[in-house]
């Protein structure tokens, strides 16, 4: 009886040192729930959430600092999974932060751009090209639609046009059932 | 021997083949205009070769595959290419792709082709003509050929080739009418695929409601060890997984192809355009197409891709009085067109102008009541009304764990549930959310990677100027330089705080400016890569964009 009880606390011992020793030698760089947070988020780097691009957002989300419903490009979707993913209740999106808006993209107008580079600088994506004093242009399928290059660009010649619909992006929508009458 | 193996559920459909299948197959008048899409396949787009005003031969390549799974397009008949831009196809959306138009010159003058002699060729230069001849499959998929005929990293040895014949949707009879007509085409072609595929057997699986078809390929099989077999006429029978089943007896894993369990599939038509590009030198530039229903005199047309469906309905001698809808594909897998000036495509087995008879008549849908008639009917195997539930709820996640990807769409639950539900829209609805949402999360990885990088070039160059400073010493200038940080940090600021409250006058709506973008994106490739790297530039899906 002792001999069982001596060396279960025995066992229960060594376990707990070696999980000590584990946690302390196999610790996981970054946090893992900022991480799931962060891949949550659209990634457009717009700041409309208060904070300069989504990573920080989501840093804010794990502290507690921010609520959940403050990014309006992941829309009433987003908000759901970060519900989902922390266990709290779904809510509407935060219309201080703005409103969902369909997908833009941002184009130069090659014939007014001075080549200022100030629109480079503010492109979060690097989906701007150009050299100083030459026309620049955007990648479209990199630009993210974030708005962040509209204000620096002095001549006003970026303008952004939404993502128009084709074959491969269309898709089939949610049934228009007709409402069951009485049969 | 030829033991069948029925598989689960299934439908007896009402059929509605002699209205089309009594005449022989008819060659449709030349057109002026032939309107050709640059995408009659899965995979990318072709690329074009041609421009406004170049002058094509029949036969030539306008558009060249881009990629593995891809195919090529030619031009359909001599003349000169009107215009390459976006004009409406055959798609459920009814949105505009990219197509090559040529007016043609009336002369159908060929390109230089001539046979090819394909047991002389390797393997895979044998694969790169079919692949050039833009070989897809004919039967309404249109998934390039050339892949499926290369095993290799797919199967060791393939035990089963299956040639479909079974055609089994109500109303097209296309197949019918080919296998009849040209039985020796299409088993020359199944020759040339068994020269590539090397299979143990060769079956020839026909519904036994063709009777003259399957006498036609049993005797162009003669002599060559290939089995015709009879299957009952139950649909979907020619759906592959079904099919595979029916005559091998073995189930295609759930998120696998038949090729996983040694089997390979092609339908009839295809393997005749495989014997017209090996016997003849002849690319893909024309299909067996039926048209039927509420036209004057339905009928099957060998016709030129890129004519007009309008055009088709014309030589039928119009539409009859009544007609509400016109398919393409079949009442049950295909789907509502928009309009009728779409130009035929290789995917376009069938033109079914449907009446207020052929349509089941719109009737208010109920509650589920949990009563499994949709089990009992469903092909694949499938809990139709919990992937109902789970698609209805938006619960991606769920209607996945039921397997929501091997819902083949073929419309039996929703033909047999007595509260009327449209299921399968359900299940085409919810498909399209969760590719949509994967491919969301590709782009905003790939702009999660981008700006990271963007952050630590920033943080290097910080670095790399601070350690300048510092070499050459004077306080005051390391002072100035955090000055001037600071002063980015408040632009950065500044373009946040704008980010939030938009002037609307900046988001002009500038359509025609699209023009424009198409031309910087094509142009991409050529520019330096920006820091960040991982371009994935798409000019031509671009170009759609436009
Ligand atoms: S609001 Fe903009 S920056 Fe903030 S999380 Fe959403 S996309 Fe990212
Ligand atoms: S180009 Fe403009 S809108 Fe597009 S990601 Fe860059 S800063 Fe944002
Ligand atoms: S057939 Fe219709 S009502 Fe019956 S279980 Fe299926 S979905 Fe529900
Ligand atoms: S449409 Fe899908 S779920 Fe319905 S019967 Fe066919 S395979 Fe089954």
């Amino acid at each position: 009886m002792i001999a069982a009880i001596v060396v279960l606390s025995v066992m229960a011992g060594v376990s707990g040192l070696l999980l000590g020793f584990a946690a302390v030698r196999f610790k996981v760089e970054g946090d893992p729930i900022v991480d799931k947070i962060d891949a949550i988020l659209p990634q457009t780097q717009c700041g409309q959430c208060g904070y300069p691009g989504c990573r920080p957002y989501a840093e804010a989300i794990a502290a507690g600092e921010a609520d959940i419903n403050q990014c309006p490009p992941g829309g009433e979707n987003g908000v759901t999974a970060l519900a989902d993913l922390l266990g709290r209740d779904p809510k509407p999106l935060n219309a201080e932060h703005g409103a969902v808006k369909p997908k833009m993209v941002a184009v130069i107008d090659e014939q007014n751009c001075i080549g200022c580079t100030l629109c480079i600088q503010a492109c979060p994506v690097d989906a701007i090209l150009g050299a100083a004093k030459h026309m620049h242009t955007v990648i479209a399928s990199e630009c993210t639609g974030c708005e962040l290059c509209i204000a620096p660009c002095p001549v006003d010649c970026i303008d952004m046009i939404p993502v128009a619909q084709t074959i491969t992006t269309w898709k089939w929508t949610y049934p228009a059932v007709t409402a069951k009458a009485a049969a | 021997m030829s033991r069948l193996y029925p598989f689960h559920g299934g439908l007896k459909t009402v059929r509605h083949k002699t209205e089309s299948n009594q005449w022989p197959i008819q060659q449709a008048a030349l057109p002026r205009w032939l309107t050709v899409p640059l995408r009659q396949h899965i995979g990318a787009i072709a690329k074009p070769l041609v421009q406004a005003g170049d002058r094509v031969l029949k036969g030539q390549m306008i558009g060249q595959a881009d990629g593995y799974i891809s195919a090529a397009v030619h031009a359909p008949t001599s003349g000169v290419v009107a215009a390459v831009e976006t004009r409406p196809v055959p798609h459920p959306s009814g949105l505009p792709d990219l197509c090559v138009v040529i007016d043609s010159d009336g002369e159908e003058c060929w390109i230089e082709h001539e046979p090819v002699d394909y047991r002389a060729l390797h393997p895979s230069e044998l694969r790169n003509v079919l692949r050039n001849a833009g070989i897809v499959g004919l039967g309404g998929a249109a998934f390039p050929s050339a892949v499926k005929l290369n095993l290799s990293g797919q199967c060791e040895h393939l035990d089963t080739l299956i040639l479909n014949g079974a055609e089994c949707e109500p109303w097209i009879t296309c197949d019918d009418r080919l296998m009849r007509e040209r039985a020796t085409g299409i088993v020359a072609g199944l020759q040339v695929m068994t020269c590539l595929l090397e299979p143990r057997e060769v079956l020839i699986g026909i519904e036994d409601d063709k009777p003259e078809a399957i006498a036609a390929m049993a005797e162009a099989c003669a002599g060559t060890g290939y089995q015709v077999r009879p299957i009952p006429t139950r649909y979907p029978s020619g759906s592959v997984k079904q099919l595979v089943k029916l005559l091998t007896g073995k189930e295609t894993p759930v998120e696998g192809l038949p090729v996983d369990v040694g089997v390979q599939c092609f339908n009839a038509a295809t393997a005749y355009t495989v014997h017209r590009a090996i016997d003849h030198g002849e690319p893909v530039i024309s299909r067996v197409v039926t048209v039927t229903g509420h036209v004057s005199q339905p009928g099957n047309f060998e016709a030129l891709l890129g004519t007009s469906f309008a055009d088709l309905v014309e030589q039928c001698g119009g539409y009859r009085e009544g007609v509400e809808r016109l398919i393409m594909g079949g009442p049950m897998m295909g789907f509502a067109l928009h309009s009728d000036e779409v130009p035929l495509t290789k995917a376009a087995n069938c033109i079914l102008a449907a009446s207020a008879a052929e349509l089941t008549p719109a009737q208010p849908v109920m509650p589920c009541i949990r009563c499994g008639a949709c089990v009992d009917v469903c092909p694949a195997d499938l809990l139709p009304q919990q992937l109902y539930w789970h698609a209805r709820a938006k619960e991606f996640d769920k209607a996945q764990d039921y397997h929501l990807f091997s819902c083949i769409e073929c419309g039996c639950c929703s033909a047999v549930c007595p509260s009327h539900i449209p299921l399968v829209q359900y299940y085409r609805y919810a498909k399209n959310e969760i590719w949509a949402q994967e491919k969301e999360k590709q782009k905003a990885e790939l702009a999660r990677q981008r700006h990271q990088a963007r952050l630590e070039r920033l943080e290097r160059e910080k670095q790399e100027r601070e350690a300048k400073l510092r070499q050459k010493a004077p306080a005051k200038t390391i002072k100035a330089a955090e000055a001037s940080e600071a002063g980015i940090k408040l632009d950065i600021e500044a373009a946040v705080a704008h980010a939030k409250p938009h002037p609307p006058s900046s988001i002009s709506s500038r359509a025609e400016e699209g023009e424009s973008i198409t031309d910087y994106s094509a142009r991409t490739p050529a520019l330096p890569v920006a820091e960040g790297g991982n371009q994935e530039p798409e000019p031509l899906s671009s170009k759609q964009d436009a």
